[in-house]
């Protein structure tokens, strides 16, 4: 506590964190470098994409070690004896609302993912947001529903897809002669100048981050819910 | 009264700490397993909010670019004041290359909020969302084995049982 | 940054943390703790942090919330402190 006097100001321009040259360099050079207006999504996806692509590995990682945890092997009796937590009577206005939500949710997460660059946005709140469209289906209907839309197979592929989305861009700058995830060199396998392929492979990475998400959070949920059995939800 | 004025100029930051404490008292005191990752989570976010508010600056915008500037062309059907955003003078434009997105256009650092730990920060937040989810996993776990969560049943059992 | 607004929603911060904390009843505790992220978010939207905000509105509020309820549901919900 006493090092609190020697914070900086509230809101100072000049505070070391705010006055360092890559902080600035951040700012004012963002969209002369890669066209894209959002520098935190510039910063997110291109200046750091190591960052970004191991952090994607880490919830990647983080998924499957909760199906580790949770799922039982072999014996299904047991899991059989168990009482139901209640059951389950349909309800007309839930399942209307969800009805009409959903579709609006997932096109919002869409919207958010693909205007990332210019607004608010990226893989990571596009994808959470796509995740809850599948948990709200599976908290309104069951989760054997939303298992028919979404089967837990499809959802551990979509999650590796998206980390071999990812590593696909940066192995492919690596492959046309130039550093891994250096964007710029993508320019020969797109129609774009390099610093426009620049703000292109960020929408992709974004992509990729986003097939993650999604799956590893609706993986986390139907195994949370379901006690690792994958059966009956809440 | 000085040490009231001390507090006072700096009193978010005094707030986090105190935040953070709480987090790090129910990290430790807290019998129950989901208590105690509550405590985790309210821990982590406080600071992620350090971080973040050391990025703040007094008169800043948010980190994006505005759609005047990023499409000059629309200046004359969008009626405002454009002019507003003058060339500063920082020597930003003195190694103008011909290969650079709109040269013409010159942003000045302080008008807005520095990017970099909101990078950062919002990267630590959906890593801290699975982490959240794997002690949750192991809380379910912890509970089939032993028919409980908290921590002095489980040490009980552990004791007699075993 | 407006420094009152910063205040309240400071103070909030505080309380709904030691409610979130104290309450025996681990799915209010669940609830209180999307209340703790929602501010959390308003917070970091008057920083100028709108992604971070976006992110804490999706993650902190929803789902994690809704993690911590499906796990007091499959175990027990009551605490002793």
């Amino acid at each position: 506590m006493s090092a609190v006097s020697d914070f900086p100001d509230w809101g100072d321009p000049n505070s070391p964190a705010n006055s360092y040259r890559l902080s600035q360099h951040y700012v004012t050079e963002t969209i002369h470098e890669t066209s894209v207006p959002n520098m935190v999504t510039a910063v997110l996806a291109d200046y750091r994409g190591y960052d970004t692509m191991f952090e994607t590995v880490v919830i990647f990682t983080a998924g499957i070690a909760i199906i580790g945890i949770l799922r039982r092997f072999g014996n299904d009796d047991k899991d059989a004896a168990k009482p139901t937590l209640y059951t389950k009577k349909p309800d007309l206005i839930i399942d209307t609302t969800c009805r009409l939500m959903i579709p609006i949710i997932q096109l919002f997460a869409l919207y958010v993912i693909a205007h990332g660059h210019h607004s608010p946005g990226g893989g990571f709140q596009g994808g959470v947001i796509f995740g809850a469209s599948f948990i709200l289906l599976a908290v309104s209907r069951d989760l054997q529903a939303a298992q028919k839309w979404v089967p837990e197979k499809r959802i551990l592929n979509l999650a590796g897809i998206g980390v071999l989305i990812y590593a696909g861009f940066g192995l492919g700058s690596l492959l046309l002669g130039q550093n891994f995830l250096d964007y710029a060199i993508l320019h020969k396998i797109m129609p774009a100048t390099p610093i426009e392929a620049r703000s292109h492979s960020m929408l992709g990475v974004e992509i990729g981050v986003a097939f993650t998400v999604t799956a590893i959070m609706f993986s986390i949920y139907s195994n949370l819910a379901s006690n690792g059995s994958m059966k009956e939800g809440l | 009264m000085e040490i009231f004025e001390a507090i006072s100029a700096k009193f978010n930051f005094w707030i986090y700490i105190i935040i953070m404490m709480i987090g790090l008292y129910a990290m430790i005191a807290k019998n129950n397993l989901i208590k105690k990752l509550i405590g985790m989570s309210i821990f982590q976010t406080a600071i992620i909010l350090f971080y973040v508010s050391i990025g703040v600056k007094d008169g800043a915008s948010i980190p994006i670019l505005y759609h005047d500037q990023v499409h000059p062309e629309h200046h004359d059907e969008s009626h405002g004041d454009h002019s507003a955003h003058s060339p500063s003078t920082d020597g930003h434009d003195s190694h103008a290359a011909e290969d650079r997105y709109l040269p013409e256009l010159v942003v000045d650092g302080n008008d807005f909020a520095n990017p970099l730990p909101h990078v950062l920060m919002l990267t630590a937040i959906v890593v801290g969302v699975s982490t959240l989810g794997v002690g949750l996993a192991v809380t379910q776990k912890v509970y089939r084995e032993y028919g409980s969560i908290e921590e002095s049943e489980i040490l009980e059992m552990i004791k007699s049982g075993k | 940054m407006i420094w009152q607004f910063d205040l309240i929603i400071l103070v909030f911060l505080v309380i709904t943390a030691l409610i979130s904390l104290s309450v025996k009843d681990l799915l209010s505790a669940a609830m209180i703790f999307g209340v703790y992220s929602f501010l959390m978010c308003l917070l970091w939207a008057g920083m100028a942090a709108v992604d971070v905000a976006f992110t804490e509105a999706a993650v902190g509020a929803g789902v994690s919330a809704v993690f911590l309820i499906a796990t007091v549901l499959r175990t027990s919900r009551r605490s002793s402190d």
